[in-house]
């Protein structure tokens, strides 16, 4: 319980939550935590008293022994998580999972200014929905710049990705952009890219569940390590 | 039998959390090992074996299975625990005179009022469970207990904020899930009065806390509670990695074009994905291709019966009553939701 109690903490301290949850549970996370690791100290202090009063009036102890039921059978099944939490650390969902789902597009309200910054930075999110629903017109035809994780479908043609969640990772859905245009020439799935490239019409859609999937003229690509949250969690919220 | 049933494992996976279980029958017997004791050799081991762990756990499939596993574990574990003190405050401190005093006599009266009552409760479903359980331990008439259990996690107001974000487009969706959840709700106290036996009811044998001071007891509760109830939620957030790692979701298009089916396909998959009902809005809104009424279903069934409430609900109440509580609930949840539908939407 005290391990479980410091995986959290630690989880929550280091931002190894980022890779599980939204940022906004950190709090959350850190206080449930502190909660457990404050129960575990005050069953051990409890017990130890138990045990000095048994050690004081010595018939005691058989009492005090029935007294501390032991824990359930199924809590040891907390030890699961805890152990792959601690030890192997899964990564963030990557293309696997982003192939297996439809892209989660859906219409924005309306489409803020773009940066000022040439290429412009957008995220897949903003671009997809941008080129997607607004044919790319709010983009006036500037370069732009996006990053994400790179998805293979069973053709080997290339999409950029980005999981967007709301809550924990069980809810994360992708969102994605096909890419076309000079690539690098040795595409590894779930590598993180940062691509520039042009607004072009064409549109694909997801075999999945038939949403919208823009192209984007890629005119230059650079890996970059893993972003600090790999989520996307600008949306919806 | 769910470590050996949910993955395909290599062998190495397979003997590393076996021994708890064997073990721990032994230690009963022949109580030679503690439970540090046995802890510490179990992490020890862990560490030992962790490259060909590593390895069998290498597969992009087992991979995403572990993130969706820790990532529901991590994300309930918060609520959980806070549903933990709540009911641990409201056994310790709370006494039983006040629910007396402050629901109605009448069962079939104090069912609708504890139903709306859940609405107070800001938390998902993990927290609903163990107060729930502490009510029912409180004297509280089980009726209304389980309307406040079913009620809470749909119909509080953080959920019907994220719900009134992810439709935009339908307000009415909000007001649809507030009606339908809570008209479900107090249907099954209503039912459970009628028909419930309160043999079915296994109450979690908690040992009155005679002799112990508040705070001892206040603690115990709390350590008991989490390690029962976090045990269940490990079960089901291994059911519910498994389906949303292994079942592909092609199967959905084919079910979303006729609307009986529609309703079906989405109320079995709100039990089998075991969302947070503080997320699950926006689950539904993704899947266009289905109608109002069932995204409507979705969200109706999810919070009051998925995979992970089921466990968590077989462990505190015992598994007789799931057993019977469960399909109850999913009926009605599934008729009130389309009938809410029909009127509403």
């Amino acid at each position: 319980m005290f391990l479980l109690g410091a995986a959290l903490l630690h989880a929550g301290t280091t931002g190894l939550y980022l890779r599980y949850v939204k940022a906004g549970l950190q709090p959350l996370l850190l206080a449930s935590g502190v909660v457990l690791i404050a129960a575990a100290a005050a069953t051990a202090w409890y017990e130890r008293r138990a045990a000095k009063a048994a050690g004081a009036a010595e018939p005691a102890t058989a009492e005090a022994q029935a007294h501390s039921h032991p824990e359930p059978r199924i809590s040891w099944l907390l030890l699961l998580p805890l152990l792959s939490l601690i030890l192997v650390a899964p990564p963030a969902l990557g293309s696997y999972s982003a192939l297996r789902a439809g892209t989660a597009l859906q219409k924005p309200y309306g489409y803020g200014r773009l940066p000022g910054a040439n290429p412009a930075p957008l995220s897949v999110v903003d671009y997809a929905s941008r080129a997607a629903y607004d044919h790319g017109r709010s983009l006036h035809g500037r370069p732009v710049r996006v990053t994400g994780f790179l998805a293979l479908d069973h053709s080997g043609a290339p999409y950029l990705v980005r999981m967007a969640l709301n809550c924990c990772a069980a809810d994360a859905q992708p969102v994605k952009i096909a890419l076309t245009g000079t690539l690098p020439p040795v595409l590894r799935p779930d590598a993180w890219l940062e691509v520039t490239g042009t607004y072009t019409p064409k549109l694909t859609h997801d075999p999945v569940n038939n949403g919208p999937i823009p192209y984007l003229k890629v005119t230059s690509a650079r890996p970059v390590p893993t972003p600090h949250d790999p989520y996307d969690e600008t949306w919806n919220n | 039998m769910a470590i050996t049933e949910d993955a395909p494992p290599g062998p190495a996976e397979r003997t590393a959390p076996a021994p708890p279980s064997g073990a721990v029958a032994r230690e009963r017997e022949g109580r030679g090992l503690s439970s540090p004791l046995l802890l510490t050799l179990v992490l020890l081991l862990a560490v030992l074996a962790q490259s060909p762990l590593r390895g069998a756990l290498g597969t992009p499939l087992m991979q995403s299975w572990m993130t969706v596993f820790v990532a529901v574990t991590v994300q309930a574990l918060p609520f959980l625990v806070l549903g933990v003190l709540l009911s641990a405050a409201i056994a310790v401190f709370v006494p039983p005179s006040f629910f007396a005093r402050a629901l109605p006599n009448r069962p079939a009266l104090a069912v609708p009022v504890a139903g709306l009552a859940g609405a107070v409760l800001p938390g998902c479903e993990c927290a609903s469970v163990p107060v729930a359980g502490a009510l029912v331990r409180r004297g509280v008439t089980p009726a209304a207990a389980l309307a406040f259990l079913l009620s809470a996690p749909a119909i509080n107001p953080i959920v019907l904020t994220a719900t009134a974000v992810a439709f935009p487009r339908d307000p009415e969706m909000v007001l649809a899930r507030f009606l339908a959840s809570l008209l479900v709700a107090c249907a099954m106290g209503w039912l459970w009065q009628r028909l419930g036996r309160t043999d079915w009811l296994r109450p979690p044998a908690h040992g009155a806390h005679e002799g112990a001071t508040r705070g001892e007891a206040f603690w115990n509760s709390v350590r008991h509670d989490t390690m029962h109830a976090g045990g269940f939620l490990v079960l089901g957030a291994m059911a519910a990695a498994t389906l949303k790692a292994a079942v592909p979701a092609t199967w959905l298009r084919t079910a979303a074009d006729q609307p009986l089916l529609s309703v079906l396909a989405l109320a079995v998959l709100a039990v089998l994905l075991s969302i947070c009902s503080e997320a699950d809005a926006f689950v539904a809104a993704s899947l266009t291709q289905f109608s109002l009424t069932a995204k409507l279903v979705f969200l109706v069934v999810g919070p009051m019966i998925d995979l992970k409430l089921f466990a968590m609900q077989a462990g505190t109440f015992g598994r007789g009553f799931a057993l019977r509580f469960a399909p109850a609930t999913f009926a009605l949840a599934v008729g009130g939701a389309v009938l809410t539908g029909a009127v509403l939407l």
